[in-house]
């Protein structure tokens, strides 16, 4: 039992917060201040740049001058690599990434139910997604390769003819895809983690009815793990916005034009099919040193991100949302 | 009817040692499953290891038997693990990479840790926001900023050349780190900051005593992803230090070895084995660490 009246303990508590709350948004402040300062001079002033240099033409030596929207109009009309690049970054967006997702979901489900050894195939299945980009897909221009690969070689033993893969301009995106699937491992381990917060009952239930195995999956899996694989999709979409290493570093390897050599490397070898959003901003900034194209493709590939980040960002709230 | 009802109910029949049909029938069907579980895991984790195999064992064959389609080495050439590694700038690239890998990580994780703690146990206006930016700067290409980005360290700072542009910013806070360590400090009940607070600790204090200490294992995850990030990074060392080969990293030199090895696949699948090696040795020390962290970037949002 307190002996300070009512009132004037409520009086107390409200007076003493005017100086505690400045402290308190000091502290705050001081905490989040690496970010703040990150946030802008890593952020929001180099995007801001990029709409500025959008408008002007700068060759990176000379002064910049005012152009207008002529940016604007060479990339959307002239640049012979803009239209082909989104056109390849839409095929990886809808086949790469849905074939990435339901390999993931088919090896998580895999996983799953292994009885013996599991340990074992959970790290072999993993690590091929540790693998640093540049080293797997080199392993791959060279497992792939027509003339000495032991993917052909393997194939010819059972008397099929296979492909020029990353040769061929028809072949060059599935075989990244196949790359892409070797590394699925960090897919499989969120499944994995998905599936195995479906409530037991659930099954149960579902047994109880008479339900096969697909029935299983489609009424009791699917629903529950719904946000995940929506999670994993918009997560992939937005990862190809930027896929950059593995085809750049595959048509370097495929074509044969590498460090110093003195050739003039053809963007997107073999016939642009290998092109992305990325490598246009890395050939317009840093090859030809047309700061304003450049900044409009990257401009594109921003507007593009950011739709997807505000989906992402609405269908999981809880990303947002914090303990009180 | 009054019979049935009475009579005490029996107990289902102890099971007998000769099975059913019905017990028999489930067994095989589960023996069944068992062999077409395994053998689908075989299969699918041949897909996974086989790269790997050939890779190997293409990088210790001889140079005349690299250029034919052999797929087993007739010799085995160890020797050209060491001929990589005596290659000039092999052991250069080795050290960038550990300083950009290693420094980078240190700096983004303290920089990173106090802010992932404000937005995961502070309240104060505009924090909904500050999150928003964290997931957008998070999910941004690097490209879009990379212009810019360039102008400022070369000409401003004169820095192009050098990883600095890319060590340097890990001091400022880094949008995943600070994402996957927020994620899991959300987990951690408020009473323990509350009590630590109650013994006098001040909000720094609390951080480093109690709170750190508790997300050991978020820590070494997002440590590793940030290490992983930065022994792969292709693209930053192109940027800034494609024009200083003293300054390349491990994946950057490696695509210039294939050009300066241009017909010798089992030197640079060698060269390959030796970045991919550093990697899976680390995953085998921290692989709990790791998956947990990836668990937490997708599921517990």
């Amino acid at each position: 039992m307190s002996t300070v009246p009512y009132g004037l303990r409520a009086k107390r508590r409200r007076a003493a917060p005017r100086a505690k709350r400045a402290k308190q948004a000091l502290r705050t402040l001081g905490f989040l201040s690496p970010w703040l300062i990150g946030l802008t001079v890593f952020f929001l002033y180099p995007l801001l740049s990029t709409v500025y240099f959008s408008f002007m033409k700068y060759d990176g030596f000379t002064a910049p001058t005012w152009v207008g929207l002529k940016n604007w109009a060479y990339v959307l009309q002239d640049n012979p690599f803009f239209w082909p690049a989104l056109r390849n970054t839409l095929w990886l967006m809808v086949v790469m990434v849905s074939l990435r997702v339901v390999f993931g979901l088919g090896v998580g489900l895999l996983i799953t139910k292994i009885k013996t050894g599991a340990g074992f195939f959970r790290t072999l299945f993993f690590l091929p997604f540790l693998a640093p980009p540049v080293a797997a897909t080199m392993s791959f221009v060279f497992l792939l390769n027509p003339g000495t690969g032991p993917v052909n070689t393997l194939l010819d033993t059972i008397g099929i003819e296979g492909p020029q893969w990353f040769n061929d301009p028809s072949w060059s995106k599935p075989s990244l895809t196949i790359l892409a699937l070797w590394c699925v491992g960090d897919l499989m381990v969120i499944f994995m983690a998905a599936l195995l917060d479906v409530p037991k009952e659930q099954y149960e239930a579902a047994d109880l009815d008479g339900a096969n195995a697909w029935h299983r999956f489609r009424y009791v899996t699917l629903p529950n793990i719904s946000p995940i694989v929506l999670f994993s999709v918009v997560c992939g979409v937005i990862a190809t916005m930027q896929y950059y290493t593995e085809p750049l570093v595959a048509a370097k390897v495929a074509s044969g034009v590498i460090g110093g050599s003195g050739q003039q490397f053809e963007p997107g070898y073999p016939e642009k099919s290998t092109l992305t959003v990325p490598q246009v901003i890395y050939n317009l900034g840093f090859q030809r040193f047309d700061t304003g194209a450049a900044c409009v493709v990257a401009l594109v590939l921003f507007v593009l991100a950011m739709a997807f980040t505000a989906l992402l960002m609405r269908r999981r709230s809880g990303f947002l949302s914090a303990e009180d | 009817m009054t019979d049935t009802t009475l009579a005490p109910v029996k107990a289902p029949a102890p099971t007998p040692r000769t099975e059913t049909p019905a017990h028999r029938t489930a067994k095989r069907k589960a023996a069944l499953e068992w062999v077409a579980v395994h053998s689908l895991a075989i299969a699918v984790g041949l897909f996974f290891l086989l790269p790997f195999v050939f890779v190997f064992l293409t990088a210790v064959m001889s140079d005349d038997q690299a250029l034919t389609r052999d797929l087993w080495p007739k010799t085995w050439e160890w020797g050209n693990f060491g001929t990589v590694w005596e290659t000039p700038g092999f052991l250069t690239w080795w050290k960038n990479t550990l300083l950009y890998a290693g420094l980078g990580t240190l700096l983004a994780i303290c920089s990173s840790l106090p802010v992932a703690y404000a937005l995961a146990k502070f309240r104060f206006r505009g924090r909904n926001v500050m999150m928003m930016a964290v997931i957008a700067a998070m999910m941004l290409p690097p490209q879009v900023v990379i212009v810019p980005m360039y102008l400022f360290w070369a000409k401003q700072l004169d820095l192009a050349g050098t990883l600095w542009p890319l060590i340097i910013p890990m001091g400022f806070g880094n949008a995943f780190t600070i994402f996957l360590l927020r994620q899991f400090l959300l987990t951690i009940p408020r009473e323990y900051t509350e009590a630590a607070k109650i013994d006098g600790c001040g909000e720094f204090r609390t951080l480093i005593r109690v709170v750190v200490p508790m997300c050991k294992p978020a820590i070494s995850a997002a440590a590793l992803f940030h290490f992983f990030y930065s022994w792969n990074d292709y693209f930053g060392p192109q940027i800034y230090a494609s024009e200083n080969p003293a300054a390349w990293t491990l994946s950057y030199g490696l695509e210039s070895f294939k050009g300066a090895h241009q017909t010798d696949w089992n030197l640079t699948m060698a060269a390959t084995v030796l970045v991919m090696a550093p990697v899976i040795f680390l995953f085998f020390f921290a692989q709990k660490a790791f998956v947990e962290g990836v668990t937490l970037t997708g599921v517990k949002g």
